[in-house]
């Protein structure tokens, strides 16, 4: 079979890959195979569907046995579920990531640079870039971190960010993940399994590595680590087992060989936070944490929380340990405060965004407003500090009803609400059972902000598996596949 | 190591020496209970109950198989099987980066099935094979822990655990058996003596290591001998409180912190009361009351090792 002409679209195994108007990542406009696809569909055109089949069941039991698991909440014990796993990696090639690699390095700069403004002198917010209001409003500006120097002014030193692709190829940040974003165990995971399913492949491609990105996170941590703290001791904050990326969180810990410590294994005294060890109280440095502001000191936060530790955040101010992520950046990922970040790149770094936003509109803005509630069935609209698919409305799929209560809750509160309209985002083909159908995609690469900023090339290409479906969100049938960029 | 590590390893280990002493003691008494003895079926099992420390909510109600479904997969019972192995696959899966993916492996396929559901009614049909299985699955788990695990730290608080565990219900069993042989010898039909002391060999796993040693003549004192104080038997009261010392005393040379006075004091004490005993000496004293000290040190040991290194206070460790 040659995929060089069209006629490859008529193999059997494509019988049910329908385009229409969605940019689809491997057939071009022109109905062929985009040239960087060809060498892989011709691979997986040759395998039997008998084979295809079988290297799918036993990366499935391998992540079984592996207990490359999360959980599923709402059940008594916790159930544990493996995260579905697609096999027919997602290509990009190097141009593109060469353009979006640039541009998240921008982004998190601008970022980075709008929380220490916010947090000090507010330059941004008295030339009335951004309103004041709107970020004060929010429900993630911690007051407590006004005034606090942070080493190296990193506030994000771990970012996340959505993109999507548009019908004209273009990337787009959907949102940036800027508190405790997680998936990266599965971009790695991913592609230990994808290497042992299809070594040749590999070999003849020219896939740029991944695997460097636990070393790297750690000398992320260590470049913030609190001044005079030479060798420091690196510790990772989870919640515990009960929380859905518990299995990250324990991958992360083993691969980077540091400990993994709950909130009850530290122990802050005259503001020095140690952990304690059978060999008795040992200092830590730095904590990656993967708990949630809120949660984490029940001194300043939630006072009920039984998942941080009592007294950290002093510790925090007193410069005695670096917690990445700083406090307070949710401000800089709030729905709201998205719809300024190419106001805020122009401003810190006047330059234009090289990644476009999605067109938002704010409910605060009566125009915008007037025209959301007019268009409600079109539309998408977003509570702006939740994340993780909760509290939408998603327009054309939605009832009369749920447009009523959604109207009401944004005329209560139009700060909490923004809207979006209804994208189109790309497909990439994806093994459905012994076919090859397209399914919708995102990419989440992951950005460490240190001494320096890294992206490992990729990230997480999170699908949405079922048919026509446009949610990725792994509690709602979402899955993953490996995702290649190109050496050329 | 984290402190919380450290407990986890230990409670995960004290939990399946104690499912795997709960059933054979359930294996044993089941298959004696076929042979006409001079003990009634009820003081059997209510001897039983009294050796596994009285679990909370089991009693004996003349049906043997109601009591073994208690024992073994009753969820609501906190010491049955089932409890134990669920809690100790809850502790490993705490410090899963810490044990070997062969342990874990095992543990979870134990978990699996201990959890499948069963019927209490059918328990009849199918205990006669879960008990084997699942002691067969405790035995695997404690075998690839000894063959994959780095022999560091946290396999030491598993050898703590295990062994600690070991030792107090080794001593409570020998103590309820105790009370029941000695004196009632005079009383007993030859061959049902036989088969009380042949229990009690059992229950510990020494039949056939007894033998080894003193041929198929079973006599009270050299059994007593045998499993209290042989150095070279796993089961014996000597050589798990051998093991406790050797694992605790290697806990203390690595933690690099100024020795464990108190601790290794009384570790001390009880291991050469062990060592330099002889059975007779043990006969003419109140064998019952020296082993309910044996049970007593080894709590107090336990409350040591928490006070060190788990449950210490924060101005004692900032002050070591």
């Amino acid at each position: 079979m040659n995929s060089n002409g069209p006629n490859c679209l008529h193999s059997p195994a494509l019988r049910d890959y329908l385009l229409d108007h969605a940019y689809d990542e491997m057939i071009g406009s022109d109905g062929h195979v985009r040239p960087h696809y060809r060498a892989l569909m011709d691979a997986m055109l040759a395998l039997s569907p008998e084979e295809l089949l079988k290297r799918k069941q036993s990366a499935d039991l391998s992540f079984l046995t592996q207990g490359i698991t999360f959980t599923v909440y709402g059940r008594e014990e916790g159930t544990e579920r493996i995260f579905p796993y697609d096999l027919f990696p997602r290509i990009i090639t190097n141009a593109e990531w060469v353009n979006i690699s640039k541009g998240l390095t921008q982004r998190i700069t601008a970022l980075n640079m709008f929380l220490r403004d916010i947090y000090h002198e507010g330059k941004i917010l008295s030339d009335g870039v951004v309103p004041r209001e709107l970020v004060y409003s929010c429900r993630h500006f911690r007051r407590q971190m006004r005034g606090m120097q942070v080493p190296r002014n990193v506030y994000i030193a771990v970012a996340g960010t959505d993109l999507l692709r548009m019908n004209d190829g273009e990337f787009v940040v959907l949102e940036d993940n800027l508190r405790v974003p997680s998936g990266v165990s599965y971009m790695l995971t991913n592609r230990r399994l994808m290497r042992r399913s299809f070594p040749q492949l590999f070999l003849n491609s020219g896939v740029q590595p991944v695997e460097q990105y636990t070393q790297a996170l750690s000398s992320t941590l260590r470049s913030v680590s609190p001044e005079g703290r030479s060798e420091p001791t690196i510790v990772l904050l989870t919640p515990g087992i009960y929380n859905s990326a518990y299995f990250e969180h324990t991958y992360l810990a083993r691969q980077m060989g540091i400990e993994l410590v709950e909130g009850r294994d530290l122990v802050i005294h005259d503001n020095i936070v140690y952990m304690r060890t059978t060999a008795g109280l040992k200092r830590v440095d730095v904590i990656y944490r993967r708990v949630d502001d809120d949660f984490i000191d029940p001194l300043v936060f939630r006072s009920d929380s039984g998942l941080g530790a009592a007294g950290l955040f002093n510790a925090y101010r007193a410069g005695n340990v670096t917690l990445a992520n700083a406090f307070g950046t949710g401000v800089a990922d709030d729905k709201a405060i998205y719809a300024y970040v190419p106001a805020i790149i122009r401003y810190y770094l006047t330059e234009d965004p090289v990644l476009n936003n999605v067109e938002t509109y704010l409910m605060t803005d009566p125009a915008m407003r007037q025209h959301t509630l007019q268009n409600l069935d079109k539309l998408v609209v977003k509570a702006v500090g939740e994340s993780g698919g909760y509290g939408m409305l998603i327009g054309p799929h939605s009832t009369a009803e749920e447009r009523e209560e959604f109207k009401r809750r944004i005329e209560a509160e139009p700060r909490n609400y923004i809207a979006q309209p209804t994208l189109s985002f790309s497909r990439s083909p994806c093994l459905i059972g012994d076919r090859i159908e397209p399914r919708h995609v995102d990419l989440r690469p992951y950005i460490l902000f240190g001494d320096k900023v890294t992206i490992v090339p990729g990230g997480l290409t999170r699908v949405a598996l079922e048919k026509g479906s446009l949610v990725v969100n792994s509690s709602q049938g979402g899955g993953s596949k490996d995702t290649w960029v190109l050496n050329r | 190591m984290l402190s919380r590590v450290a407990d986890c390893l230990y409670w995960m280990s004290r939990d399946l020496e104690r499912a795997e002493h709960t059933l054979r003691l359930l294996d044993v008494n089941m298959g004696l209970m076929l042979d006409r003895s001079s003990v009634s079926v009820d003081d059997r099992w209510k001897r039983t109950l009294h050796a596994l420390g009285k679990p909370e909510g089991v009693t004996w109600e003349g049906d043997l198989y109601k009591l073994g479904y208690a024992l073994t997969l009753d969820g609501d019972i906190p010491s049955s099987v089932r409890s134990c192995i669920v809690s100790a696959r809850e502790n490993a899966r705490r410090v899963r980066e810490q044990i070997s993916t062969e342990q874990w492996q095992r543990l979870n396929r134990l978990f699996l099935n201990v959890t499948t559901p069963r019927d209490p009614r059918d328990a009849e049909n199918y205990l006669s094979e879960f008990i084997p299985a699942v002691l067969d699955g405790i035995h695997l788990f404690q075998g690839v822990t000894d063959t994959t695990m780095t022999h560091g730290e946290g396999w030491q608080f598993i050898q703590v655990g295990r062994f600690i565990e070991r030792a107090s219900a080794t001593a409570s069993l020998i103590e309820v058996y105790h009370y029941d042989l000695l004196g009632a010898a005079a009383r007993m039909e030859e061959h049902s003596e036989y088969l009380e002391l042949l229990g009690l060999l059992r229950s510990c796993t020494a039949f056939e290591a007894y033998c080894k040693v003193y041929t198929a003549d079973l006599n009270y004192d050299r059994i007593l001998d045998f499993i209290v104080l042989n150095a070279e038997f796993p089961h014996s009261l000597r050589y798990s409180i051998d093991c406790l010392q050797q694992g605790l005393a290697a806990i203390d040379r690595g933690s690099g912190r100024h020795p464990a006075d108190d601790l290794m004091r009384l570790m001390g004490r009880l291991q050469s009361s062990l060592g330099f005993m002889q059975i007779s000496e043990m006969l003419t004293q109140d064998a019952g009351l020296y082993l309910r000290t044996i049970v007593r040190q080894c709590r107090e040991i336990h409350e040591l090792i928490y006070q060190r290194y788990i449950h210490y206070s924060v101005h004692a460790a900032l002050a070591d």
